[in-house]
């Protein structure tokens, strides 16, 4: 909007581009081409190298060898800045705004203004409002970011990139935060606005999003293309073969099991959070062996709560919970662990790991207290460094070696570290939160077939999710939540996506 | 181990940052000295050179490194734990009061008993004034920053007003020249020199055997895996059934109790009594000591030995040049910023490629 040269990129073109690191090649003379008016996922596993490539294209990284061409023309991109002149606009996965601003002061940060000293706000809304309207995303400029939902916060970010004057867009896993609601509009908005008059990347994890919103698809495996073909003429199992580089079928739940006995109850559960309000309202729930019950719902309707009650983390202020013979709702995190409840939880890097510490250590962060992993308070190191290579082997954690600091690893494989330490404990009862949430296609492959596996072997799993499709896999019975209550339990025969999901917008029909 | 040729590389990078990064120092040092009218080599030759080529110097910087070590192998706890403990001079005065007070009354035991009971009472007393900013951060939430700095005034008055007060050595009262310090304390309490005539004690031993022992503490033990996890993520330490609160108090209980130590070793091996200005800011300079050591109990031990010779070099220059020692703290602050700032070019992922580039 402010750029002085800017015209419209009508196409984008990187050509050979190769980026070393010390030690390895993230990219090697990758090809791509991106026409206006088209929608272009980029796929590829964790540490495929679509970062580095986006990272090239949007000014952070100089490549080593290759170049950048606009409309045919060579550019040298060598700062975000840069970028965004060019019209280049990239929404990370990660949000970058401040949430104690409104939208209008977090668009107005990194705006060229006017004058230097007047910050005329009022102007900026009245951009925005436009800029909503002509591109039909709604957005309130007054509003300040830390009262909008993830699904807000991310149009703020597009709005925010084509009020800088985008007419590129980049999106980096634009659907992994958001409800399958959101990501449907997301989806049919960039199919019916943004397509008519841009360029879009789009890089995704998940299949059948890419195959309804893009019109061509490459796919990137250790650093290099290994295929690319018009989304029309290709198909998920085709594009998971590639990522993976081999055969990938998603396990399902085989059907009809006698189930075991109930190994948990939760009887009138009521939980409040810190103004007081009930998160939880009379929740019932009966786990039995070797029985995976879903819990399917829009995230932000209790799950978390739910989650964190029966592991200890949180009290409830009615209600008990039984587990075997006795009423653990009182007891600490430590007891309920030692008990054999396990847990799963949400945020990967912040609850179920400690980023700084070694795989190692994390692999260990909930059995180092028993003998043989330590005695007498002393950690045993030998035998803790064995169990350590052992369990990394077996689970496929694919590390540099087990003193690597966990933040350095990918998603995917920091969830088969937390994946391992909670089954190798054998727990009765598993509660699993949204476990393959930003991981890759193989590694859901292998998260679902070790659940299924467990489940076999007599656990009992509440797999928290909001993915329809996972829980239909996986899930003996399904329950429902909505607003801190469970609407209905069904079984997994008598589910299906469209009941599922509007159950899960809060719609009960007492017909049907 | 195996050192491959990256390795090697960052080493090299390493030193060589390290090194420029102190000659960059010395040369801005060099300004504020010719300005002051001092030659800069006489004044750095007596900053480097002379507290190295003295038995006496060697021994001073060694006596300096005892409290060093223990208050920073303290304060790397608390940092550990994400608690940024500004109280070790307050906790080192508790020590050395409550250890100097014991060493006094309870002068009818053997040695053997009389100093681990002096030292552990000084461990005890630091170790309840860190506590005491632990508790409350984690029950209260006050930030310990502010709880540190407000509990050493209270420490320091507290302080004065014992050796002035109730502890004043009897004979200054009878002599009528009421020095503030405490009656000397007993010989059993006290901790032996190592070489006649030299100050240097055993005493540093003790410190260097407190650093291994915080060092195996913190990484060989279930407690130390407990305390560094609360440290790095306190969520996932909670997921992990500990007991976030409790080891916050833990934490800040060890690193006052470390500096409480170091006051009371200071009674026993050095002054041998209790007296004004005794912590000497060894309080604040152990903050530094502790980043300088990487937050490390074992990278701590030679970086006390560095500030101790850092401190008697500056006190050599002043002498030596005869300029103010306002002048000398500055270009002490000058060399640790350069020191500090030269981490962090190692540190930072940007700059340390951009480095490798260079070398590589």
């Amino acid at each position: 909007m402010w750029g002085i040269d800017m015209q419209k990129i009508k196409s984008m073109e990187m050509k050979g581009i190769t980026k070393r690191f010390p030690g390895v090649i993230a990219n090697k003379d990758i090809d791509l081409k991106v026409n206006s008016g088209e929608v272009f996922a980029l796929l590829g596993e964790n540490g495929a190298g679509k970062t580095t490539l986006m990272n090239i294209l949007y000014g952070l990284y100089s490549p080593d060898e290759g170049n950048i061409y606009i409309n045919d023309k060579k550019v040298i991109i060598d700062s975000p800045k840069k970028a965004l002149e060019l019209g280049i606009g990239m929404v990370h996965q990660h949000f970058m705004l401040v949430p104690s601003l409104t939208v209008s002061e977090n668009i107005a940060l990194g705006s060229d203004f006017e004058s230097k000293f007047r910050l005329d706000l009022k102007k900026i809304s009245k951009n925005i409002k436009k800029l909503s309207k002509d591109y039909s995303l709604e957005v309130e400029p007054e509003k300040k970011i830390s009262e909008l939902s993830v699904g807000e916060q991310q149009k703020v970010e597009i709005v925010k990139a084509l009020y800088h004057g985008a007419n590129f867009l980049v999106l980096d896993e634009p659907t992994a935060a958001l409800t399958p609601q959101e990501s449907s509009q997301l989806i049919s908005w960039l199919r019916t606005v943004i397509k008519e008059d841009m360029g879009v990347i789009f890089i995704s994890h998940k299949l059948n999003e890419v195959m309804s919103v893009s019109d061509r698809v490459q796919v990137l495996r250790n650093g290099k293309t290994y295929f690319s073909a018009k989304t029309k003429n290709t198909n998920i199992d085709e594009l998971a073969k590639n990522m993976a580089g081999r055969e990938i079928k998603l396990p399902k739940l085989e059907a009809e099991k006698t189930h075991g006995d109930i190994l948990m109850e939760l009887k009138h559960i009521w939980v409040k959070d810190r103004r007081g309000i009930d998160v939880l309202k009379d929740i019932n729930l009966k786990l039995r062996e070797g029985e995976i019950l879903g819990i399917a719902g829009v995230s932000g309707n209790g799950q978390k709560d739910l989650a964190e009650v029966i592991t200890g983390l949180k009290k409830a202020y009615k209600g008990e919970i039984i587990f075997g013979d006795q009423n653990i709702e009182k007891k600490s995190v430590q007891e309920i662990i030692d008990l054999g409840v396990g847990f799963i939880p949400e945020d990967r890097l912040h609850m179920g790991t400690i980023p700084r510490f070694t795989v190692k250590e994390n692999l260990i962060l909930k059995d180092y207290l028993k003998n043989p992993f330590s005695n007498n308070y002393i950690l045993d190191q030998n035998y803790i460094k064995n169990y350590c290579k052992t369990t990394v082997e077996e689970y496929d954690v694919r590390c540099p070696n087990i003193n690597t600091p966990t933040h350095a690893l990918s998603g995917g494989n920091i969830q088969k570290i937390i994946l391992s330490r909670e089954l190798k404990r054998e727990p009765d009862v598993l509660v699993a939160a949204y476990p393959i949430r930003g991981v890759d296609i193989a590694a859901v492959e292998y998260i679902h077939s070790k659940l299924l596996e467990a489940r076999e072997n007599g656990m009992a799993i509440l797999l928290i999710t909001e993915e329809l499709e996972e829980i239909m896999n996986l899930s003996d019975r399904i329950a429902v939540i909505y607003e801190g209550e469970i609407l209905r339990i069904l079984d997994n025969t008598a589910a299906s996506k469209s009941k599922l999901g509007t159950l899960m917008a809060g719609v009960v029909d007492e017909n049907k | 181990m195996k050192i491959n040729k990256a390795q090697l590389i960052q080493l090299a990078i390493s030193t060589a940052v390290l090194g420029l990064s102190l000659i960059t120092a010395l040369l801005l040092g060099s300004v504020i000295l010719i300005i002051a009218g001092v030659n800069p080599l006489i004044a750095y030759k007596a900053l480097v050179i002379d507290p190295v080529s003295s038995l006496f110097g060697i021994s001073e910087a060694v006596v300096r490194a005892v409290p060093l070590m223990l208050v920073g192998t303290g304060i790397s706890i608390a940092f550990r734990s994400q608690m940024i403990n500004i109280g070790a001079e307050g906790q080192i005065q508790l020590g050395a009061i409550a250890g100097g007070a014991a060493a006094i009354y309870f002068s009818g035991l053997p040695k053997i008993f009389l100093i681990p009971a002096v030292i552990l009472i000084g461990f005890t007393a630091g170790g309840i004034w860190g506590g005491i900013a632990g508790w409350m951060k984690a029950k209260l939430s006050v930030n310990e920053v502010l709880s540190t700095v407000m509990l050493n005034y209270i420490a320091f008055q507290l302080y004065l007003y014992l050796i002035r007060g109730p502890l004043i050595d009897p004979a200054e009262l009878a002599w009528g020249t009421g020095v503030p310090q405490t009656a000397r304390i007993a010989g059993a309490a006290e901790i032996s020199r190592i070489f006649l005539g030299y100050r240097v004690h055993y005493g540093i031993f003790f410190a260097i055997v407190m650093a291994f022992f915080i060092y195996f503490l913190l990484w060989k033990t279930t407690f130390g895996f407990r305390l560094r996890a609360v440290g790095e993520e306190k969520n996932a330490a909670a997921y992990a059934g500990v007991k976030v609160d409790k080891y916050l108090v833990m934490a800040m209980i060890l690193s006052g109790g470390l500096a409480g130590i170091a006051g009371t070793v200071e009674v026993l091996g050095v002054h041998r009594r209790v007296l004004e200005g005794l912590s000497a800011n060894y309080g604040f300079s152990g903050i530094v000591v502790a980043l300088f050591g990487r937050l490390h109990p074992i990278g701590v031990i030679p970086a006390s030995f560095l500030f101790g010779l850092l401190l008697i070099g500056a006190e050599k220059m002043q002498r030596a040049v005869d300029i103010p020692s306002a002048l000398v703290i500055s270009l002490q602050g000058l060399i640790i910023l350069s020191v500090v700032s030269s981490s962090l070019l190692l540190e930072k992922k940007k700059y340390r490629d951009k480095i490798y580039n260079i070398f590589s």
